[in-house]
């Protein structure tokens, strides 16, 4: 049986101001790291929200985004009727051809500009993206210029306000109406009638950028994507919904997850410092308990495991400190660029239980890794020199 | 029987052309020098000597934390001074008994819980190491205090507590190094009462190193090292090695 590790948490409470100090350094650790992951999260969640399992977006063969798509009324047509879309209740194919431009509006919380992405899609969006929702005023109607906008937009922008007028494109604009996507991307977004829009823009009339299909079911993608991919008159790449949003997101997510993982890096190098330090005058304080314990028998391994518990001990109280303290961050909202729209996104941090575990993980390893050295020295004491040392 | 020529066999702990050098600085020191040593189970041997003598070396040695230059040291005929670190802490730990001077007692640890942790290295279960943590406590008339810990005892009971923490695995040897040093008379006698005790009724092997003549007296055999050298002892020569010579 090991040294009992009721040893090594009693003494971690009688050296407290040193064990203070490291779990604080760990625990600013985890806590840098949480929120990253965090922020990186909800930037992925908000993203990926907005795309449906069921649903299939449809681009300009090559494109890579929106933006750098066009899809022609005629497409759309055959779009819709292409094994697997599904259909309302009226018999319509439930197919949203959009337009997407972007607008710079002024920040409420700075005055500076920000770049707010306008979408035009079919007024039978709602059915396409159920999880979109009218939570104030009404839907936008067919064939003129009013707004719908979603909820992150009139708490971000000046001038979204329900019932405000907007300009831009050359028209006046009417906000009729507040959408609630669920926390997606949609939520940042301002939406209207897509042939509206394209003719404020004065941009081709039946060119559109992107269409969405809603399909009959999730397990229909394959087909219709087949058959989209095959029909000669489409040249068109097609992507599940959350398959397209998580690609869109990565980018961004990718770099805020790696500025996470470097400056954890950096304040964990710190924080094993700490860890280590702690665990060294642990080790030289308590030479002759160590002796002792190596005299009754207990083997350099069992010393070991001890006096690495021991590290892991502070570490995770550091780690719970860390993820306790990174807490109040989950659902702070916060907006950044996404740079495949070039569109301001809001979106709010996400502390899951994954991040949580991450966190008590990465103060683990601090543990282990600040624990180590001091243990494999207090094995390597040798016994009668530290019996002397009482 | 204790015999210092090396002539002896088949005894519990055979000690043969023992020697020991330590490094200080660039200065070799001889602290043992071609001893020999046999004594049976159930003797207690008392070590005395001028300090720097070799006493608390050569117990260290018997025990198992320290390696001899050249030589063996053979207990119960494992020849320890041949065994690896593994393998020598779970022999110490079937075999040995240590008492230290300064009771090197866990300090956040109960006295239960430091009688306890030789018994942490046996396949017994905890309602049996619960019985034989009692039984020691009680043996050393300490079963009163289980829950306290070393600073709430005095250091006659840190000692006894020691002492339960030594005889609680049922060692066959007990190594007592100074274990009337740091306390006062009263303390060291009844520390020494109950060693005499674990001789006499319960036949240990027991070593006691001590400068203190009166805690010698204890011992069936007094034996006296001086520069590295056991002396075997004539009532009228160098020492007689009975334990009402001592201090003369």
């Amino acid at each position: 049986m090991a040294i009992p590790l009721e040893y090594n948490v009693r003494s971690v409470f009688i050296r407290w101001p040193s064990t203070l100090v490291a779990v604080l350094g760990i625990a600013g650790t985890v806590a840098v790291f949480v929120v990253m992951l965090a922020m990186a999260q909800g930037f992925q969640a908000m993203l990926i929200g907005g795309g449906s399992r069921d649903n299939a977006i449809v681009l300009r063969g090559g494109a890579d985004s929106e933006m750098m798509s066009a899809i022609t009324l005629d497409q759309v047509r055959v779009i819709a009727d292409a094994p697997g879309v599904a259909r309302s209740a009226s018999g319509d194919p439930l197919v949203s051809a959009e337009v997407v431009v972007v607008g710079a509006f002024p920040l409420l919380a700075t005055g500076s500009d920000a770049n707010v992405q306008i979408r035009g899609l079919s007024p039978i969006v709602l059915e396409v993206r159920p999880n979109a929702r009218i939570v104030e005023g009404r839907f936008f109607q067919p064939g003129l210029t009013e707004l719908v906008v979603g909820r992150n937009v009139s708490g971000t922008y000046a001038g979204f306000k329900l019932g405000s007028t907007v300009e831009f494109g050359g028209g006046r604009w009417t906000v009729v109406g507040v959408f609630d996507a669920g926390g997606s991307s949609y939520d940042s977004e301002v939406w209207c009638d897509a042939v509206v829009l394209n003719q404020v823009f004065k941009r081709p009339e039946n060119i559109f950028q992107s269409a969405t299909a809603r399909l009959a079911s999730p397990e229909s993608f394959q087909a219709f994507k087949d058959a989209a991919t095959s029909d000669p008159r489409l040249t068109v790449d097609v992507f599940r919904e959350t398959a397209f949003y998580a690609e869109q997101s990565r980018m961004v997510s990718t770099i805020i997850r790696v500025l996470g993982f470097i400056v954890a890096i950096v304040m964990g190098v710190g924080a094993v410092f700490a860890a280590l330090n702690t665990m060294y005058s642990a080790v030289a304080s308590r030479s002759a308990e160590i002796a002792t314990l190596k005299a009754l028998g207990f083997s350099p391994a069992s010393v070991v495991a001890s006096f690495v518990a021991e590290s892991t001990v502070i570490a995770l109280a550091g780690g719970a400190v860390g993820v306790l303290a990174s807490l109040p961050f989950n659902g702070f909202t916060t907006g950044t660029m996404n740079w495949s729209s070039f569109s301001y996104l809001a979106f709010a941090f996400r502390v899951t239980p994954e991040i949580v575990a991450s966190g008590l993980v990465f103060s683990l390893l601090m543990g282990i890794v600040g624990g180590l050295p001091p243990a494999l020295r207090a094995a390597r004491l040798p016994i009668i020199v530290a019996l002397r040392e009482l | 029987m204790v015999r210092v020529d090396g002539k002896g066999s088949g005894a519990l702990v055979e000690i043969r052309s023992l020697d020991k050098k330590y490094r200080r600085g660039g200065e070799e020191i001889d602290v043992l020098r071609g001893l020999n040593l046999d004594v049976d189970a159930g003797e207690f041997i008392a070590f005395m000597g001028p300090s720097g003598s070799g006493k608390t070396t050569l117990l260290n040695l018997i025990g198992g934390l320290d390696t001899p230059t050249s030589g063996a040291v053979r207990i119960g005929g494992d020849e320890i001074s041949r065994l690896s670190g593994r393998k020598l802490a779970a022999w110490r730990s079937r075999h040995i008994g240590f008492i230290f001077q300064m009771y090197n007692l866990i300090p956040v640890l109960t006295a239960f819980q430091n009688v306890q942790l030789p018994l942490l290295l046996t396949n017994l279960s905890k309602a049996e190491r619960r019985k034989h943590v009692e039984a020691a406590l009680d043996l050393v008339g300490l079963s009163d205090r289980m829950r306290h810990y070393p600073r709430q005892l005095s250091g006659g009971q840190e000692q006894r507590v020691a002492i339960a923490r030594a005889i609680v695995a049922d060692p066959t040897i007990l190594l007592c190094d100074e274990p009337t040093g740091d306390l006062d008379r009263a303390a060291g006698d009844e520390i020494l009462d109950i060693i005499s005790r674990l001789s006499k009724e319960y036949k240990k092997t027991i070593f006691l190193v001590t400068h203190d003549p009166i805690a010698a007296k204890r011992a069936g055999t007094l034996l006296h090292l001086d520069k590295g050298t056991l002396l075997e002892c004539t009532a009228d020569g160098l020492f007689a090695c009975k334990p009402e010579d001592a201090g003369k």
